[in-house]
């Protein structure tokens, strides 16, 4: 039997076949894919990346929820056509709390990785209320009703701890000021010292401009922090990776 | 092979699968064709090689060619800014005031502050500069904090009452819907609609001029002509950034309005700040 005609003997056995396929596979997935959780060339330690604060971790929620993802990718490429329009290139660590990654892979609309600080919060109420009332040429749903939904913080608690059983390092602190930490960041009037501290960075204001926590509220959190913890002039990225 | 069945018909060898009398002809692929894949498997290992791919352990192998996805990127912003280096570095140094529009920086300074506004201010100012509701309009000669080169540079650097940047330009109107009745709003909406030269009821904008001096003037002036120090809009034109209708002016006087420009100094390079502040200047309004 010349070595050409070998792969009959796979081909008879449906029980064989199946084992080496699987067999193959495996080590596909071995050599691909396991590397990737201890390789020191893909993990990128960055400073100032954070688990996401209560109140941002609820926009988050409400942005896959809306199916923000499905027109708004949150990754920029590096290339210079990108990095031009939309800033510094992401890096992996920016989205290592993700759970799931919003990276997407279509852009309807533009990309949202770092559009934190981009604009005002003001403005961001705007938009989500009627796109078409600042950008005349877009093709946005409106998502006014995000203002009219009063969220309550009562499951908060309970996202954060089931973000850390998937690995985000949330503290017991941080669990037990959960809810706290969701009202104060929409509240400038509030006490919001421990949220700066426990979540650095973090923008607190009363971003829908409403008395209620809104839904509106959490997103424009989320929205506002989006690529903002990295602080790219004393970062420098290793070419290597 | 013992069980070699040649079929009679074509005197090919047969696989010995047989279904009811059918037997499959074992038909081997091309040569060329099978050459062609092991040499695709030959170069898919030479590419391993060549470019970053086999995992060790604690790196991954980087690749004869030394390719790197993020150097090329660098790279190429790079021989882009290179390439214009001698002008944008001559645009970021200029004393904007004195650049002459023929001068080659002011040209690039124009056509490349059109891409900046493209990309950064338009999503507000509108795409053609023209503004929206809250967001001013850019194309007029009607200035909230100035209109000159120096001014719209630092208003683009600095941004407006934003908490980012504490050099940015600051203001806040009261919300008069705390210090005034519901009456004494509507006889001072009067009198600002008679001010821009709008119907109005003129015994309630007398009562509201007494008003409008006590609270009013002074930011937005005697004559309801603004003050550009403190950002205070003109009243007496026709030009709203919110509106001039009853139900707009009251809902500004009871609860004030606090528009936000984020600064631009941190993300635009200084070449690029000159560069939209020319733009701009240029649109049609520029002092």
């Amino acid at each position: 039997m010349g070595f050409l005609q070998k792969h009959q003997v796979l081909e008879r056995s449906p029980t064989l076949l199946f084992i080496f396929s699987l067999l193959v596979v495996t080590i596909g997935g071995i050599v691909e894919i396991a590397p990737l959780f201890y390789l020191e060339n893909t993990i990128e330690e960055v400073d100032g990346v954070r688990p996401y604060s209560p109140l941002e971790l609820a926009g988050r929620d409400i942005y896959i929820r809306e199916g923000c993802y499905v027109c708004h990718s949150q990754m920029i490429r590096p290339m210079r056509d990108e990095v031009e329009r939309y800033g510094h290139y992401s890096l992996a660590a920016e989205s290592k709390y993700d759970h799931p990654f919003q990276w997407g892979s279509k852009r309807t609309g533009p990309d949202l990785a770092r559009v934190g600080g981009r604009y005002s919060d003001a403005w961001h109420v705007d938009h989500l209320n009627d796109p078409q009332s600042v950008v005349p040429e877009s093709i946005m749903p409106k998502y006014a009703f995000l203002g009219r939904t009063v969220i309550e913080g009562d499951q908060i608690e309970a996202l954060l701890k089931t973000h850390r059983f998937v690995g985000v390092p949330y503290t017991d602190a941080m669990i037990d000021a959960a809810e706290a930490d969701f009202r104060a960041q929409a509240d400038p009037d509030a006490d919001w010292d421990g949220v700066v501290e426990r979540y650095p960075g973090a923008v607190v204001a009363n971003f829908d401009g409403q008395p209620e926590l809104t839904e509106m509220d959490a997103l424009i959190a989320y929205l506002q922090m989006l690529g903002t913890l990295v602080d790219f002039s004393t970062f420098t990225p290793d070419v290597s990776r | 092979m013992a069980d070699k069945d040649i079929d009679q018909v074509t005197g090919t060898d047969t696989t010995g699968h047989e279904w009811d009398g059918i037997k499959e002809l074992n038909n081997p692929l091309p040569r060329w064709w099978l050459w062609t894949f092991y040499g695709t498997v030959v170069w898919g290992l030479a590419y391993t090689v060549a470019f970053p791919a086999w995992p060790l352990v604690n790196s991954a192998t980087a690749g004869l060619l030394g390719y790197s996805t993020r150097a090329e990127v660098a790279e190429q912003i790079a021989a882009v800014d290179a390439q214009n280096a001698e002008v944008a570095q001559r645009l970021a140094t200029a004393d904007l005031a004195t650049l002459a529009p023929d001068d080659p920086a002011h040209r690039y300074g124009v056509a490349g502050g059109a891409s900046v506004f493209a990309a950064h201010c338009s999503q507000c100012h509108g795409s053609g500069a023209a503004g929206a509701k809250g967001y001013p309009n850019l194309l007029d000669d009607d200035w909230l904090w100035g209109g000159d080169l120096e001014a719209i540079a630092y208003t683009v650097r600095h941004g407006i009452r934003n908490e980012v940047d504490p050099d940015a330009r600051w203001s806040e109107m009261p919300a008069f819907g705390e210090i005034l009745e519901d009456g004494e709003i509507a006889a001072t909406v009067e009198y600002v609609r008679q001010l821009s030269g709008q119907d109005h009821d003129a015994g309630l904008a007398g009562q509201g001029a007494v008003l409008f001096e006590e609270q009013c003037s002074a930011c937005h002036g005697e004559a309801g002509e603004g003050i550009r120090d403190l950002g205070a809009p003109r009243l007496s034109d026709a030009i709203w950034l919110y509106g001039g209708d009853r139900e707009t002016l009251t809902q500004t006087i009871t609860y004030s309005r606090f528009g936000v420009m984020p600064p631009w100094g941190a993300r635009l390079d200084e070449d690029e700040i000159k560069a939209v502040t020319l733009y701009l200047h240029q649109l049609g309004g520029g002092e």
